[in-house]
């Protein structure tokens, strides 16, 4: 008996060997994600062993150059034109992946030169020691301290988990990418040197809500999973249009999984998380959420709606509609009562996640370009701003409130010119990317005949103006108070991202042509 | 033969995982109800694999990515509570206000046996 048991298993390996056939795999194509995964891991390393006085220059040397490389190689992919679904088919890297990585890369240089910044603060915008009870002896001791350069792991890590998001063409893939994405920032929302409590807070939130939301997102990825009985976004479709299978898994599935998707965008409902979380991370990861993951969550939503649920055998536009014209509506009209910088930007982001689904609800090519165009712009301008925010500051670290940011304008002509100038493009104003991308994604929005979605987007842009101005009136007609805040001379890190911000936010709105172009070519999917 | 028990049960699961997320104030609690959540992807995601015949059963070894996956969830979440446990002395998410103007009472962090008193910064992090 147990002879032949043994004899059985002796058997069944070469059985399965013959019968498991490994995928091909195309190294260049997924050569981006390998470096930059790479860099995370050398990171990791570099933290242990790289003496401390050295550990800041080789971390960030180390993301930046490997986010250099690694947009290189997206480049050169790009230009060898080929569109493969690679790896057995779990990751795609077709025209949308490439663009959107590349927009992650280029977002991701900027953002870490935020977060790298260090003479604004000694030490930077994050703790030596998170661990340590914020108030208590040793903490008071490491406020001097330099900051963690574990900061920098977190973050490759985080990038490359959105690269890997936006392109993966398989469920389970798509599921593993969130987390690698999410569980970092998860992290470096805790990790800020000032207002501890407040950070750790957030930390606290995130992580509670996002553990919750992808709950949901996995328990639709298996729902649709007992659907199609396969994971891959190819296979799912082939088994959409069949509509054989049992829909009720097929519904609740597809809902399940729009809800984890929608909650990364932060789209109302499932957008309470944002505001808080952006008000307490450091200001630098915030910009980081704003910019990166907003490109990452709407890359893979375009994907699995696109490709996976064609309309003419699932209608979900309705109940995307609904959303889209609450996420509008909400995020305007809060924006407005906000009296905190950045809880003001964290509604504006909100209400911007709703023109990006405009765009994508228009399901055309020329929606998918708007919706990859105003994603790039739109991540340019909220990483300018939030810089901008980490430069206004007083004794106790930034000064976040409104109230203080009264008279700024006499005070720092530079910054206030600067800020107005992102604020006009938020609002929209021509010759900024903000009007060069709402004009994207509305006009293919209506193009599609999505009149109501334009009708509200137009309406809801003009009262999102007004939070907007009000803060422009704020720095240049209120007399400047007796607590104004100072603005901190940049350093050259905080300089170079602003200047790249502004530039980019100028130029993707005085001559937008190559990168709509760009965008235009990139929008068809593989599966 | 469709297997309408154990779809039925990995839903009750879920939602029980769901009802203690939502009504839940105590964090590791709450990680609790999660994987509660997480666990009855499982059962869907073996469930399927064995309705599902001439396929490779590729539904096991997603179960096993979900536990991984559940797992170094799990590391990050019960480091981030015991955060707010060293903070608050309490897991009570009820405490946890980032939010602005709704101050709502709470318990004030007590110092750490063998440190000082609690400083300014406490101050300044409000």
């Amino acid at each position: 008996m147990a002879a032949e048991v043994l004899a059985r298993s002796l058997a069944e390996p070469a059985v399965l060997a013959a019968d498991v056939k490994l995928p091909d795999i195309d190294y260049l194509a997924i050569a981006p994600m390998l470096v930059l995964f790479g860099a995370a891991c050398v990171g990791v390393l570099a933290a242990a062993f790289v003496p401390q006085r050295l550990r800041y220059r080789v971390q960030v040397s180390l993301v930046i150059g490997a986010l250099l490389v690694a947009l290189g190689l997206i480049v050169t992919v790009a230009r060898a034109g080929r569109a493969v679904a690679t790896a057995g088919g779990a990751i795609a890297i077709d025209g949308p992946a490439l663009f959107l990585q590349g927009s992650v890369a280029v977002l991701g240089v900027v953002a870490v030169l935020l977060i790298a910044e260090r003479s604004l603060e000694r030490g930077g915008a994050f703790v030596s020691r998170a661990s340590l009870t914020p108030g208590s002896a040793a903490d008071r001791d490491q406020a001097e301290q330099p900051g963690a350069t574990e900061v920098y792991p977190l973050v490759s890590f985080a990038l490359a988990g959105m690269m890997l998001f936006v392109s993966a063409n398989d469920l389970l893939t798509l599921f593993v990418a969130l987390e690698v994405f999410s569980l970092p920032l998860y992290l470096l929302c805790g990790l800020a040197r000032r207002r501890r409590l407040l950070s750790q807070e957030s930390a606290v939130k995130y992580f509670l809500l996002g553990a919750f939301s992808s709950a949901f997102f996995l328990y639709g990825v298996a729902l649709l999973y007992g659907f199609a009985g396969a994971t891959g976004l190819g296979a799912l479709r082939k088994a959409v249009q069949a509509g054989d299978g049992n829909t009720t898994l097929l519904f609740l599935g597809l809902a399940m999984l729009a809800v984890g998707l929608l909650f990364k965008v932060a789209a109302v409902p499932f957008h309470v998380w944002t505001p808080d979380v952006y008000q307490g991370a450091p200001t630098p990861i915030t910009a980081l959420m704003a910019a990166c993951t907003k490109v990452a969550a709407f890359g893979a939503l375009l994907r699995v709606f696109t490709v996976a649920f064609p309309v003419g055998a699932v209608d979900w536009r309705p109940v995307l509609v609904a959303i889209a014209i609450a996420t509008m509506l909400v995020g305007a009209v809060l924006a407005v009562t906000q009296t905190d910088i950045k809880r003001l930007l964290a509604y504006s982001s909100i209400a911007n996640a709703g023109y990006v689904l405009t765009g994508v609800l228009a399901l055309s090519a020329a929606g998918v370009a708007g919706s990859l165009f105003y994603l790039v712009a739109y991540g340019f301008v909220v990483l300018a701003a939030f810089g901008v925010v980490t430069l206004v500051r007083d004794a106790d670290g930034e000064a976040t409130h409104l109230s203080r940011w009264a008279g700024l304008g006499r005070r720092s002509p530079l910054v206030a010119g600067v800020f107005t100038f992102l604020m006009m493009a938020f609002a929209g104003i021509p010759l900024t990317s903000g009007f060069t991308s709402k004009f994207a994604v509305f006009s293919a929005a209506l193009g599609s005949g999505q009149v109501t979605l334009v009708v509200v987007g137009v309406l809801s842009s003009a009262v999102l103006a007004f939070p907007y101005l009000r803060v422009v009136v704020l720095m240049y007609l209120s007399e400047p108070a007796e607590d104004t805040p100072t603005v901190s001379l940049p350093g050259t890190l905080t300089a170079a991202a602003l200047a790249i911000g502004v530039l980019a936010t100028a130029l993707l709105g005085v001559a937008p042509a190559p990168v709509l172009d760009l965008a235009a070519k990139a929008v068809q999917f593989v599966s | 033969m469709h297997p309408v028990i154990p779809y039925v049960l990995a839903a009750l699961l879920f939602g029980i995982g769901g009802y203690g997320v939502l009504v839940r104030r105590n964090a590791v609690l709450l990680l609790m109800a999660v994987e509660l959540m997480l666990n009855a992807v499982n059962l869907v995601l073996v469930t399927a694999d064995a309705t599902i015949v001439g396929l490779p059963h590729s539904g096991q070894v997603f179960a096993l990515f979900v536990i991984v996956i559940a797992a170094a969830e799990i590391g990050v979440g019960l480091a981030i509570v015991l955060q707010l446990y060293r903070l608050r002395r309490t897991v009570a998410t009820d405490s946890i206000d980032a939010g602005e103007g709704t101050v709502l009472p709470r318990a004030e962090p007590m110092p750490e046996p063998g440190s000082a008193q609690t400083g300014p910064d406490q101050v300044g992090a409000r």
